[in-house]
Protein backbone atom coordinates (compact mmCIF):
# COMPACT_ATOMS: atom_id res chain seq x y z
CA UNK A 1 0.00 0.00 0.00
CA UNK A 2 1.12 3.79 -0.37
CA UNK A 3 2.23 5.61 1.98
CA UNK A 4 -0.32 8.26 3.06
CA UNK A 5 1.91 10.56 5.31
CA UNK A 6 5.05 11.00 3.83
CA UNK A 7 7.56 13.44 5.69
CA UNK A 8 11.33 13.92 3.47
CA UNK A 9 14.17 15.48 5.00
CA UNK A 10 12.43 18.11 7.33
CA UNK A 11 14.56 20.38 9.39
CA UNK A 12 13.12 23.20 11.08
CA UNK A 13 14.20 25.63 13.35
CA UNK A 14 11.95 28.64 15.61
CA UNK A 15 13.74 31.80 15.50
CA UNK A 16 14.13 33.29 19.08
CA UNK A 17 16.00 36.46 20.60
CA UNK A 18 18.79 33.71 21.54
CA UNK A 19 18.83 33.33 17.62
CA UNK A 20 17.72 29.80 15.57
CA UNK A 21 16.19 27.17 18.01
CA UNK A 22 16.89 23.81 15.97
CA UNK A 23 13.62 21.56 16.82
CA UNK A 24 13.53 19.00 13.70
CA UNK A 25 16.96 17.51 12.06
CA UNK A 26 16.48 15.87 8.88
CA UNK A 27 13.41 14.05 10.09
CA UNK A 28 12.24 11.20 7.45
CA UNK A 29 8.84 9.31 8.48
CA UNK A 30 6.67 7.53 6.25
CA UNK A 31 2.80 5.95 7.53
CA UNK A 32 1.24 3.50 5.29
CA UNK A 33 -2.45 4.10 4.60
CA UNK A 34 -4.45 2.86 7.49
CA UNK A 35 -2.01 2.34 9.53
CA UNK A 36 -1.72 3.85 13.18
CA UNK A 37 1.91 5.50 14.03
CA UNK A 38 3.11 6.74 17.57
CA UNK A 39 5.62 9.47 17.69
CA UNK A 40 7.52 9.07 21.27
CA UNK A 41 10.43 11.16 22.14
CA UNK A 42 12.25 12.87 25.42
CA UNK A 43 10.16 16.39 26.11
CA UNK A 44 10.60 19.39 24.38
CA UNK A 45 12.32 16.88 21.65
CA UNK A 46 9.21 18.85 18.86
CA UNK A 47 6.87 16.68 18.61
CA UNK A 48 3.91 18.95 18.62
CA UNK A 49 6.24 20.93 15.90
CA UNK A 50 5.36 17.68 14.07
CA UNK A 51 1.86 17.58 14.31
CA UNK A 52 1.64 21.08 13.40
CA UNK A 53 3.87 20.80 9.82
CA UNK A 54 1.60 17.48 8.56
CA UNK A 55 -1.61 19.76 9.64
CA UNK A 56 -0.06 22.49 7.38
CA UNK A 57 -0.31 24.96 10.17
CA UNK A 58 3.69 25.35 9.80
CA UNK A 59 5.91 25.10 6.62
CA UNK A 60 8.87 22.90 7.59
CA UNK A 61 12.52 25.45 6.69
CA UNK A 62 13.63 22.53 4.79
CA UNK A 63 11.99 19.24 3.31
CA UNK A 64 8.64 18.31 2.12
CA UNK A 65 5.41 16.83 4.11
CA UNK A 66 3.64 14.69 1.45
CA UNK A 67 -0.39 13.50 2.31
CA UNK A 68 -1.92 11.29 -0.29
CA UNK A 69 0.74 11.97 -2.76
CA UNK A 70 0.43 15.78 -2.40
CA UNK A 71 3.38 18.05 -1.00
CA UNK A 72 1.27 19.96 2.27
CA UNK A 73 1.62 23.82 1.62
CA UNK A 74 -1.37 24.99 3.62
CA UNK A 75 -3.92 23.55 6.26
CA UNK A 76 -6.06 20.50 4.43
CA UNK A 77 -9.38 19.54 5.16
CA UNK A 78 -8.70 16.15 5.07
CA UNK A 79 -7.16 16.33 8.70
CA UNK A 80 -8.72 15.97 11.79
CA UNK A 81 -6.63 17.45 15.01
CA UNK A 82 -7.40 16.65 18.83
CA UNK A 83 -5.13 17.97 21.64
CA UNK A 84 -4.67 16.95 25.21
CA UNK A 85 -6.98 20.34 25.52
CA UNK A 86 -10.08 18.67 24.07
CA UNK A 87 -11.01 22.46 23.56
CA UNK A 88 -14.93 22.26 23.38
CA UNK A 89 -16.50 25.59 22.42
CA UNK A 90 -18.34 26.02 25.84
CA UNK A 91 -21.38 28.17 24.21
CA UNK A 92 -22.57 25.11 22.20
CA UNK A 93 -23.90 21.39 22.96
CA UNK A 94 -22.09 18.69 22.15
CA UNK A 95 -23.91 17.25 19.72
CA UNK A 96 -22.95 21.10 17.69
CA UNK A 97 -19.02 20.85 18.65
CA UNK A 98 -18.60 17.77 17.22
CA UNK A 99 -20.42 19.02 14.16
CA UNK A 100 -18.35 21.96 14.02
CA UNK A 101 -15.96 20.62 11.12
CA UNK A 102 -18.78 20.16 8.90
CA UNK A 103 -19.51 24.33 9.27
CA UNK A 104 -15.83 25.05 7.30
CA UNK A 105 -15.66 21.86 5.10
CA UNK A 106 -17.20 21.48 2.13
CA UNK A 107 -19.72 18.89 2.11
CA UNK A 108 -23.25 17.77 0.70
CA UNK A 109 -24.80 16.73 3.49
CA UNK A 110 -28.55 17.94 5.00
CA UNK A 111 -28.75 18.89 8.39
CA UNK A 112 -30.28 15.76 9.39
CA UNK A 113 -26.94 13.76 7.76
CA UNK A 114 -24.88 15.58 9.87
CA UNK A 115 -26.71 15.28 13.24
CA UNK A 116 -27.35 12.03 12.20
CA UNK A 117 -23.70 11.01 11.60
CA UNK A 118 -22.61 13.20 15.10
CA UNK A 119 -25.22 11.07 17.15
CA UNK A 120 -24.06 7.99 15.08
CA UNK A 121 -20.19 9.17 16.26
CA UNK A 122 -20.71 9.56 19.68
CA UNK A 123 -22.74 6.47 20.59
CA UNK A 124 -19.76 4.90 19.77
CA UNK A 125 -17.47 6.36 22.32
CA UNK A 126 -20.19 5.98 24.86
CA UNK A 127 -22.04 9.54 24.80
CA UNK A 128 -25.17 8.42 23.98
CA UNK A 129 -27.91 10.63 25.81
CA UNK A 130 -25.19 13.42 25.90
CA UNK A 131 -25.86 15.02 23.07
CA UNK A 132 -27.73 18.18 24.36
CA UNK A 133 -25.22 18.86 27.21
CA UNK A 134 -22.94 21.65 27.26
CA UNK A 135 -19.33 20.53 27.79
CA UNK A 136 -19.03 22.15 31.40
CA UNK A 137 -21.47 19.26 32.52
CA UNK A 138 -19.02 16.35 31.36
CA UNK A 139 -16.14 14.76 32.98
CA UNK A 140 -12.67 15.38 31.37
CA UNK A 141 -12.69 11.60 29.80
CA UNK A 142 -16.18 12.51 28.23
CA UNK A 143 -15.24 15.73 26.93
CA UNK A 144 -12.03 14.13 25.60
CA UNK A 145 -14.03 11.50 23.99
CA UNK A 146 -16.30 14.23 22.34
CA UNK A 147 -13.29 15.97 21.08
CA UNK A 148 -12.00 12.46 19.15
CA UNK A 149 -15.81 12.57 17.44
CA UNK A 150 -15.18 16.11 16.13
CA UNK A 151 -11.75 15.40 15.17
CA UNK A 152 -12.90 12.71 12.87
CA UNK A 153 -16.53 13.90 12.12
CA UNK A 154 -15.92 15.13 8.56
CA UNK A 155 -14.22 11.95 7.24
CA UNK A 156 -10.49 12.92 7.15
CA UNK A 157 -7.56 10.84 5.72
CA UNK A 158 -5.54 11.83 8.95
CA UNK A 159 -6.06 11.87 12.41
CA UNK A 160 -3.19 13.67 14.38
CA UNK A 161 -3.40 13.62 18.15
CA UNK A 162 -1.06 15.30 20.25
CA UNK A 163 -1.59 13.98 23.66
CA UNK A 164 -4.70 13.77 23.58
CA UNK A 165 -5.10 11.17 26.98
CA UNK A 166 -1.91 13.39 28.67
CA UNK A 167 -4.54 14.58 31.10
CA UNK A 168 -6.66 11.76 31.85
CA UNK A 169 -6.51 9.62 35.30
CA UNK A 170 -4.76 6.37 34.37
CA UNK A 171 -8.15 4.53 34.30
CA UNK A 172 -10.25 7.05 32.23
CA UNK A 173 -7.52 6.72 30.12
CA UNK A 174 -7.34 3.01 29.35
CA UNK A 175 -10.91 3.59 29.11
CA UNK A 176 -10.10 6.06 26.22
CA UNK A 177 -7.27 3.85 24.28
CA UNK A 178 -10.38 0.95 24.09
CA UNK A 179 -12.66 3.66 22.62
CA UNK A 180 -9.61 4.22 20.21
CA UNK A 181 -9.73 0.54 18.80
CA UNK A 182 -13.82 0.56 18.86
CA UNK A 183 -13.00 4.10 16.44
CA UNK A 184 -10.54 2.45 14.15
CA UNK A 185 -12.89 -0.50 13.80
CA UNK A 186 -15.51 1.46 12.34
CA UNK A 187 -13.77 4.21 10.48
CA UNK A 188 -10.87 3.76 8.51
CA UNK A 189 -8.23 6.81 8.97
CA UNK A 190 -4.38 7.05 9.02
CA UNK A 191 -3.23 7.99 12.45
CA UNK A 192 -0.80 9.86 13.99
CA UNK A 193 -0.44 10.02 18.04
CA UNK A 194 2.51 12.19 19.80
CA UNK A 195 2.78 10.61 22.93
CA UNK A 196 4.67 10.74 26.39
CA UNK A 197 3.45 6.77 27.12
CA UNK A 198 5.17 4.47 25.98
CA UNK A 199 2.40 1.72 27.25
CA UNK A 200 -0.25 3.71 25.18
CA UNK A 201 1.93 3.59 21.94
CA UNK A 202 2.38 0.07 21.96
CA UNK A 203 -1.07 -0.45 22.77
CA UNK A 204 -2.52 1.84 20.41
CA UNK A 205 -0.32 1.84 17.23
CA UNK A 206 1.20 -0.70 14.17
CA UNK A 207 4.25 1.24 14.49
CA UNK A 208 5.89 3.11 17.06
CA UNK A 209 8.74 5.84 16.47
CA UNK A 210 11.49 7.35 18.75
CA UNK A 211 12.75 10.75 18.16
CA UNK A 212 15.98 11.74 19.53
CA UNK A 213 16.33 15.20 22.05
CA UNK A 214 16.51 18.20 19.99
CA UNK A 215 16.68 18.81 17.01
CA UNK A 216 15.08 15.64 16.57
CA UNK A 217 15.67 12.98 13.71
CA UNK A 218 14.16 9.24 13.65
CA UNK A 219 16.16 7.54 16.35
CA UNK A 220 14.20 4.00 16.10
CA UNK A 221 11.26 2.27 14.73
CA UNK A 222 9.34 0.02 16.08
CA UNK A 223 6.72 -2.44 14.88
CA UNK A 224 4.09 -3.28 17.32
CA UNK A 225 1.35 -5.40 15.59
CA UNK A 226 0.37 -7.05 18.74
CA UNK A 227 -2.33 -10.15 18.42
CA UNK A 228 -5.84 -9.32 19.90
CA UNK A 229 -4.97 -5.68 20.82
CA UNK A 230 -8.44 -4.75 21.33
CA UNK A 231 -8.18 -6.09 24.97
CA UNK A 232 -5.73 -4.37 27.04
CA UNK A 233 -4.21 -7.91 29.03
CA UNK A 234 -2.24 -7.59 26.15
CA UNK A 235 -0.02 -5.05 27.23
CA UNK A 236 1.07 -7.79 29.90
CA UNK A 237 1.74 -10.49 27.71
CA UNK A 238 5.48 -10.72 27.09
CA UNK A 239 5.92 -9.92 23.88
CA UNK A 240 4.22 -6.77 25.22
CA UNK A 241 6.96 -6.14 28.02
CA UNK A 242 9.86 -7.15 25.95
CA UNK A 243 8.75 -3.85 22.97
CA UNK A 244 8.24 -1.90 26.48
CA UNK A 245 11.90 -2.33 27.51
CA UNK A 246 13.09 -2.01 23.98
CA UNK A 247 11.78 1.20 23.58
CA UNK A 248 12.28 1.99 26.94
CA UNK A 249 16.03 1.76 26.06
CA UNK A 250 15.41 3.95 23.12
CA UNK A 251 14.10 7.03 25.05
CA UNK A 252 17.17 6.88 27.30
CA UNK A 253 19.57 6.86 24.37
CA UNK A 254 17.57 9.71 23.17
CA UNK A 255 17.87 11.38 26.61
CA UNK A 256 21.22 11.06 26.78
CA UNK A 257 21.33 9.50 29.29
CA UNK A 258 21.38 5.58 30.90
CA UNK A 259 20.05 5.57 34.43
CA UNK A 260 16.45 7.32 34.36
CA UNK A 261 13.90 4.96 35.82
CA UNK A 262 10.65 6.66 35.26
CA UNK A 263 7.78 4.20 34.94
CA UNK A 264 6.93 3.59 31.69
CA UNK B 1 -41.90 30.42 43.25
CA UNK B 2 -37.86 30.60 42.19
CA UNK B 3 -38.59 33.71 40.59
CA UNK B 4 -40.15 35.01 43.00
CA UNK B 5 -37.62 34.55 45.18
CA UNK B 6 -35.44 36.28 42.66
CA UNK B 7 -37.71 39.26 42.33
CA UNK B 8 -38.55 39.23 45.84
CA UNK B 9 -34.86 39.15 47.55
CA UNK B 10 -33.69 42.38 46.22
CA UNK B 11 -37.31 44.30 46.39
CA UNK B 12 -36.68 43.35 50.53
CA UNK B 13 -33.17 44.62 50.68
CA UNK B 14 -34.43 47.94 48.89
CA UNK B 15 -37.43 48.00 51.34
CA UNK B 16 -34.80 47.76 54.03
CA UNK B 17 -32.42 50.22 53.06
CA UNK B 18 -35.64 52.90 52.89
CA UNK B 19 -36.48 52.10 56.30
CA UNK B 20 -33.06 52.28 57.73
CA UNK B 21 -32.65 55.88 55.29
CA UNK B 22 -35.66 57.00 56.90
CA UNK B 23 -35.04 55.79 60.51
CA UNK B 24 -31.58 57.16 60.75
CA UNK B 25 -33.40 60.44 59.48
CA UNK B 26 -35.95 60.51 62.62
CA UNK B 27 -33.74 59.62 65.53
CA UNK B 28 -31.40 62.11 64.23
CA UNK B 29 -33.72 64.94 63.52
CA UNK B 30 -31.56 66.07 60.61
CA UNK B 31 -33.75 69.03 58.85
CA UNK B 32 -34.33 68.60 55.27
CA UNK B 33 -31.49 70.61 54.02
CA UNK B 34 -29.39 68.27 55.80
CA UNK B 35 -30.95 64.69 54.69
CA UNK B 36 -33.60 64.74 53.09
CA UNK B 37 -35.77 61.47 54.16
CA UNK B 38 -37.70 59.11 51.91
CA UNK B 39 -41.04 60.05 53.20
CA UNK B 40 -39.93 63.93 52.07
CA UNK B 41 -39.10 62.51 48.59
CA UNK B 42 -42.46 61.33 47.61
CA UNK B 43 -44.03 64.66 47.74
CA UNK B 44 -41.16 65.75 45.12
CA UNK B 45 -41.83 63.21 42.88
CA UNK B 46 -45.69 64.10 42.87
CA UNK B 47 -44.78 67.67 42.42
CA UNK B 48 -42.35 67.25 39.28
CA UNK B 49 -43.53 63.98 38.58
CA UNK B 50 -43.91 65.53 34.65
CA UNK B 51 -40.64 66.96 35.17
CA UNK B 52 -39.04 63.48 36.48
CA UNK B 53 -40.12 61.81 33.13
CA UNK B 54 -39.23 64.57 30.73
CA UNK B 55 -35.80 65.32 32.02
CA UNK B 56 -35.10 61.22 33.13
CA UNK B 57 -35.97 60.46 29.47
CA UNK B 58 -33.39 63.00 27.96
CA UNK B 59 -30.62 61.71 30.63
CA UNK B 60 -31.66 57.95 29.84
CA UNK B 61 -31.84 58.65 26.09
CA UNK B 62 -28.31 60.13 25.60
CA UNK B 63 -26.52 57.75 28.56
CA UNK B 64 -27.67 55.08 26.06
CA UNK B 65 -26.49 56.40 22.72
CA UNK B 66 -23.40 57.36 24.52
CA UNK B 67 -23.38 53.44 25.77
CA UNK B 68 -23.57 52.46 22.30
CA UNK B 69 -20.91 54.51 21.29
CA UNK B 70 -18.87 53.15 23.58
CA UNK B 71 -19.81 49.31 22.76
CA UNK B 72 -19.07 49.95 19.47
CA UNK B 73 -15.70 52.00 19.85
CA UNK B 74 -14.54 50.37 22.55
CA UNK B 75 -15.16 46.37 20.55
CA UNK B 76 -13.44 47.97 17.74
CA UNK B 77 -10.25 48.97 20.10
CA UNK B 78 -10.40 46.04 22.00
CA UNK B 79 -10.03 43.98 18.16
CA UNK B 80 -7.14 45.95 17.00
CA UNK B 81 -5.56 45.74 20.85
CA UNK B 82 -6.71 41.60 20.85
CA UNK B 83 -5.33 40.80 17.03
CA UNK B 84 -1.95 42.86 17.15
CA UNK B 85 0.64 42.80 19.50
CA UNK B 86 2.11 45.88 17.88
CA UNK B 87 -1.06 47.78 18.24
CA UNK B 88 -1.51 46.49 21.88
CA UNK B 89 1.74 47.49 22.81
CA UNK B 90 1.37 51.25 20.60
CA UNK B 91 -2.19 51.73 22.27
CA UNK B 92 -2.24 50.76 25.39
CA UNK B 93 -0.39 53.68 27.12
CA UNK B 94 -2.44 56.25 25.24
CA UNK B 95 -5.62 54.10 26.40
CA UNK B 96 -4.65 54.32 30.15
CA UNK B 97 -3.73 57.82 29.87
CA UNK B 98 -6.70 59.21 28.56
CA UNK B 99 -8.98 57.51 31.00
CA UNK B 100 -6.43 58.64 33.56
CA UNK B 101 -7.88 62.32 32.98
CA UNK B 102 -10.46 63.05 35.84
CA UNK B 103 -13.35 63.58 32.85
CA UNK B 104 -14.89 66.35 35.08
CA UNK B 105 -11.94 68.43 34.15
CA UNK B 106 -13.03 67.38 30.02
CA UNK B 107 -16.51 68.66 30.16
CA UNK B 108 -15.88 72.39 29.95
CA UNK B 109 -13.33 72.04 27.37
CA UNK B 110 -15.54 69.61 24.56
CA UNK B 111 -18.24 72.45 25.84
CA UNK B 112 -15.76 75.09 24.57
CA UNK B 113 -15.07 73.00 21.63
CA UNK B 114 -18.44 71.75 20.48
CA UNK B 115 -20.45 75.01 21.45
CA UNK B 116 -23.91 74.74 21.77
CA UNK B 117 -23.98 70.90 20.55
CA UNK B 118 -25.55 69.80 24.15
CA UNK B 119 -26.77 66.73 22.80
CA UNK B 120 -23.74 65.91 20.95
CA UNK B 121 -21.49 66.79 24.02
CA UNK B 122 -23.54 65.29 26.62
CA UNK B 123 -23.06 61.70 24.43
CA UNK B 124 -19.91 62.46 24.00
CA UNK B 125 -19.00 62.84 27.59
CA UNK B 126 -21.10 59.79 28.09
CA UNK B 127 -18.95 57.49 25.75
CA UNK B 128 -15.48 58.65 26.78
CA UNK B 129 -16.12 57.99 30.43
CA UNK B 130 -17.63 54.31 29.98
CA UNK B 131 -15.48 52.66 26.65
CA UNK B 132 -12.24 51.54 27.94
CA UNK B 133 -13.46 48.88 30.35
CA UNK B 134 -15.16 47.63 27.34
CA UNK B 135 -11.87 47.77 25.15
CA UNK B 136 -9.70 45.97 27.56
CA UNK B 137 -12.14 43.26 28.09
CA UNK B 138 -12.17 42.31 24.53
CA UNK B 139 -8.83 42.86 23.90
CA UNK B 140 -7.90 40.53 26.86
CA UNK B 141 -10.69 38.37 25.64
CA UNK B 142 -9.74 37.81 22.59
CA UNK B 143 -5.54 38.20 23.03
CA UNK B 144 -5.68 34.97 25.90
CA UNK B 145 -8.06 32.68 23.02
CA UNK B 146 -5.78 29.43 23.44
CA UNK B 147 -4.12 28.54 20.11
CA UNK B 148 -5.78 25.26 20.11
CA UNK B 149 -8.87 27.09 19.79
CA UNK B 150 -7.58 28.58 16.33
CA UNK B 151 -5.93 25.35 15.54
CA UNK B 152 -9.09 23.47 15.48
CA UNK B 153 -10.52 25.29 12.71
CA UNK B 154 -7.43 26.73 10.96
CA UNK B 155 -6.27 23.15 10.90
CA UNK B 156 -9.60 22.59 8.45
CA UNK B 157 -8.54 25.77 6.54
CA UNK B 158 -10.81 27.80 7.97
CA UNK B 159 -10.61 31.90 7.04
CA UNK B 160 -9.61 34.59 9.76
CA UNK B 161 -13.20 35.76 10.06
CA UNK B 162 -14.55 32.24 10.21
CA UNK B 163 -12.47 31.75 13.30
CA UNK B 164 -13.20 35.37 14.66
CA UNK B 165 -17.09 34.92 14.06
CA UNK B 166 -17.31 31.39 15.13
CA UNK B 167 -14.79 31.10 18.27
CA UNK B 168 -13.08 34.45 19.22
CA UNK B 169 -16.04 36.45 19.41
CA UNK B 170 -18.26 34.35 20.94
CA UNK B 171 -15.41 33.40 23.91
CA UNK B 172 -15.47 37.15 24.42
CA UNK B 173 -19.05 37.69 25.44
CA UNK B 174 -18.44 36.63 29.26
CA UNK B 175 -15.40 39.38 28.97
CA UNK B 176 -17.70 41.82 27.14
CA UNK B 177 -20.63 41.85 29.68
CA UNK B 178 -18.82 41.93 32.37
CA UNK B 179 -17.28 45.10 31.65
CA UNK B 180 -20.62 46.96 30.02
CA UNK B 181 -22.31 46.20 33.24
CA UNK B 182 -19.45 49.04 34.69
CA UNK B 183 -19.57 51.17 31.45
CA UNK B 184 -23.22 50.89 31.99
CA UNK B 185 -22.77 53.16 35.24
CA UNK B 186 -19.74 54.72 34.41
CA UNK B 187 -22.01 56.40 31.37
CA UNK B 188 -24.64 57.31 33.57
CA UNK B 189 -21.48 59.87 35.57
CA UNK B 190 -20.87 60.93 32.30
CA UNK B 191 -24.22 62.26 31.26
CA UNK B 192 -24.79 63.40 35.00
CA UNK B 193 -21.68 64.90 34.54
CA UNK B 194 -22.26 67.33 31.64
CA UNK B 195 -25.79 68.42 32.48
CA UNK B 196 -23.97 69.20 35.98
CA UNK B 197 -20.93 71.31 35.40
CA UNK B 198 -21.86 72.49 31.86
CA UNK B 199 -25.71 72.95 32.62
CA UNK B 200 -27.96 73.61 29.53
CA UNK B 201 -31.22 73.01 31.00
CA UNK B 202 -31.74 69.21 29.84
CA UNK B 203 -31.57 66.43 32.28
CA UNK B 204 -31.72 64.87 35.53
CA UNK B 205 -28.88 67.05 36.52
CA UNK B 206 -30.51 70.16 35.23
CA UNK B 207 -33.38 69.34 37.54
CA UNK B 208 -30.73 68.69 40.32
CA UNK B 209 -29.16 72.12 39.62
CA UNK B 210 -32.51 73.60 40.05
CA UNK B 211 -33.44 71.79 43.03
CA UNK B 212 -29.79 73.45 44.26
CA UNK B 213 -30.49 77.26 43.21
CA UNK B 214 -34.43 77.08 44.92
CA UNK B 215 -32.98 75.45 48.01
CA UNK B 216 -35.38 72.23 47.30
CA UNK B 217 -33.35 69.45 48.97
CA UNK B 218 -36.06 66.94 48.32
CA UNK B 219 -35.83 67.61 45.15
CA UNK B 220 -32.12 67.02 44.85
CA UNK B 221 -32.44 63.45 46.78
CA UNK B 222 -35.32 63.04 43.88
CA UNK B 223 -32.91 63.13 41.04
CA UNK B 224 -30.09 61.04 42.95
CA UNK B 225 -32.74 58.33 43.68
CA UNK B 226 -34.18 58.94 40.19
CA UNK B 227 -30.53 58.13 38.25
CA UNK B 228 -30.19 55.51 40.80
CA UNK B 229 -33.41 53.93 39.64
CA UNK B 230 -32.30 54.28 35.78
CA UNK B 231 -28.41 52.84 36.67
CA UNK B 232 -30.37 49.87 37.87
CA UNK B 233 -33.01 49.47 35.55
CA UNK B 234 -30.25 49.82 32.58
CA UNK B 235 -28.28 47.42 34.87
CA UNK B 236 -30.83 44.51 34.33
CA UNK B 237 -31.33 44.98 30.32
CA UNK B 238 -27.54 44.31 30.00
CA UNK B 239 -27.87 41.35 32.68
CA UNK B 240 -30.75 40.20 30.37
CA UNK B 241 -28.79 40.42 27.24
CA UNK B 242 -26.24 38.61 28.95
CA UNK B 243 -28.36 35.95 29.66
CA UNK B 244 -29.47 35.61 26.31
CA UNK B 245 -25.48 36.11 24.39
CA UNK B 246 -23.42 34.70 27.02
CA UNK B 247 -25.80 32.20 29.73
CA UNK B 248 -23.57 28.78 28.74
CA UNK B 249 -20.76 31.04 30.80
CA UNK B 250 -22.58 30.95 34.32
CA UNK B 251 -22.12 27.26 35.97
CA UNK B 252 -24.96 25.53 38.04
CA UNK B 253 -24.90 26.81 41.55
CA UNK B 254 -24.10 23.56 43.70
Amino acid sequence: MANLIDIKGVTHAYKTDNGPLPVLDDLNISVPEGDFCAVVGPSGCGKSTLTKLIAGLMKPDQGEVWLHGEKVTSPRSTVGMAFQNPVMLEWRTILQNVLLPLEIVPNKMSKREKEERGRELLALVGLEGFEDKRPSELSGGMRQRASLCRAIVHKPDVLIMDEPFGALDAFTREDLWQTMHALRAEEPFTGVLITHDLRESVYLADEVIVLSGRPATTQHVENVKLDGRTDLEVIYTPEATEILHRLRHQIEIAQGRAKDEEAA
Amino acid sequence: MKTFRKIATPMIAIVIFLVFWEFIVWVNQWPNYKMASPSDLIPAYAKYWNLFLIYGWQTLWRTVVGLLVAVVFGTLIGMIMGFSRTMRDALYPLLVGFNAIPKATVVPVIALILIGQHDLNTVLIAFMISFFPISVAVSIGLSTLEPEYRDILRSLGASKWTIFWKIALPKTLPEFFGALKVAVTLAFIGTNLMEIVEPHGKGLGHLFDSGKINADYPLMFAVLIALAFLGILLYYIVVALEKIFAGWAERPQG
